[in-house]
């Protein structure tokens, strides 16, 4: 997308008639994210139960790693047994595995993805170059630390991690779950401020509203 | 079959440097104002009709970039590639998208990752991969991408090297 596409503009319908589509307001819907409180007691913990036994992935693959999700789908490592599977779309998804090394121009596109996404989301950090820049620590176009552009619930660390990395990484997050510790998209609404300046440290080309789902 | 065509293209072109070995691959070098032509040449005339790619490197002691237009024959597979060497100073070069409308996308990338100007390429200054990009061209070998990227991307604590040998020594035999 671009600056231009964003701009004001008279569109014709299908019959016709001329209406004005103002992108900004029409296509996004720019007010902050808003913390979702737990419900109280033993029902948080059933929902937390079912959330952790219904893990939707995203099938979105920003670097190398999106290569150890092919063997994680197929029938050797299977991780559908897990009641884990991969979506198209971001609304359909409740999980974000950032696999690999992020460049900014990716970055940009992962956040959209996020912001999309539905609560309760979680990200994973997949693989070093999410950590710490990993082998690309000195590239001049690739982030170093993902958690300071998103909240990240788990990191599999390696280079590559093998598939059953992922699946202890899947194990982790379903106990944080069922604990009520993966509040990523709480944390998220809560230092959205400082999430945002973080991203637009980096992103120059900001081209885009502050959060749009 | 080499030494007809550059026998052919010493005819129009100044050739300054033929080299290459084997069947199939010669580099020959000529002049910045006869390159593209050189390129036209080769395709209308000798069935070099397509682009393998355009690319560029930076001799930075001499302070000129090298442009190489590789080229491809599918008949005979045999592949020319087309040198030229360019001032680095204000770096520009004559477009030659109307050879092929893709080589458009190769000029794009060099404006964006040299800072070499093609005028009158389509699209040439639009981003291409570096979006909002604010410093020098980050191909160009004077760029210190290890400083940039130190100074411009937040990295975690406790990032640190050893020497693995001594490293070792010190954590096993410390008494040795």
């Amino acid at each position: 997308m671009r600056i231009d596409d964003l701009k004001k503009k008279m569109v014709a319908s299908p019959d016709g008639e001329e209406f004005e589509v103002d992108p900004m307001t029409d296509y996004f819907c720019s007010d902050r994210p808003e913390v979702v409180k737990p419900v109280k007691g033993i029902l948080e913990k059933f929902y937390n139960w079912a959330r952790s036994e219904s893990i939707w992935i995203l099938g979105f693959g920003t670097g190398c790693g999106a290569i150890e999700m092919r063997p994680l789908m197929t029938p050797r490592f299977d991780a559908y047994r897990y009641g884990i599977q991969w979506r198209p779309t971001p609304r359909q998804a409740n999980m974000l595995i950032v696999s690999g090394y992020l460049s900014v121009k990716t970055l940009k596109r992962v956040i959209r993805v996020y912001e999309q996404m539905q609560n309760p989301k979680y990200v994973m950090g997949l693989g070093s170059c999410t950590i710490n820049g990993g082998m690309y620590y000195d590239s001049y176009n690739t982030i170093k630390r993902l958690d300071y552009y998103l909240p990240v619930d788990v990191y599999v660390a390696g280079c590559m991690p093998r598939p059953e990395a992922l699946l202890a990484g899947f194990e982790k997050l379903k106990q944080l779950i069922r604990e009520g510790n993966a509040e990523g998209a709480n944390d998220y609404a809560n230092r959205f401020d400082w999430y945002k300046a973080n991203q637009k440290a980096v992103i120059l080309n900001w081209d885009m509203p502050d959060y749009n789902w | 079959m080499f030494d007809q065509i550059i026998a052919a293209v010493k005819e129009q072109f100044t050739l300054t440097e033929v080299s290459g070995a084997g069947p199939v691959l010669r580099f020959i070098t000529v002049p910045k104002d006869q390159a593209v032509n050189a390129v036209r040449f080769l395709l209308e005339k000798h069935g070099y009709k397509h682009l393998v790619l355009l690319t560029a490197v930076d001799f930075l002691e001499v302070g000129e970039f090298q442009l190489t237009y590789l080229l491809h024959n599918p008949e005979n597979k045999s592949d020319i590639g087309v040198r030229t060497r360019i001032d680095r100073e204000g770096a520009t070069m004559e477009s030659a998208h109307d050879l092929w409308p893709t080589i458009a996308t190769y000029q794009r990338e060099l404006r964006e990752m040299f800072g070499i100007r093609f005028p009158g390429s389509p699209g040439v200054d639009d981003d291409f991969i570096l979006e909002g990009w604010q410093q020098m061209p980050p191909y160009r070998r004077d760029f210190d991408t290890k400083v940039f990227a130190e100074s411009f991307y937040p990295q975690r604590e406790g990032r640190e090297t050893h020497d693995p040998a001594t490293y070792m020594k010190e954590k096993l035999y410390p008494n040795e």
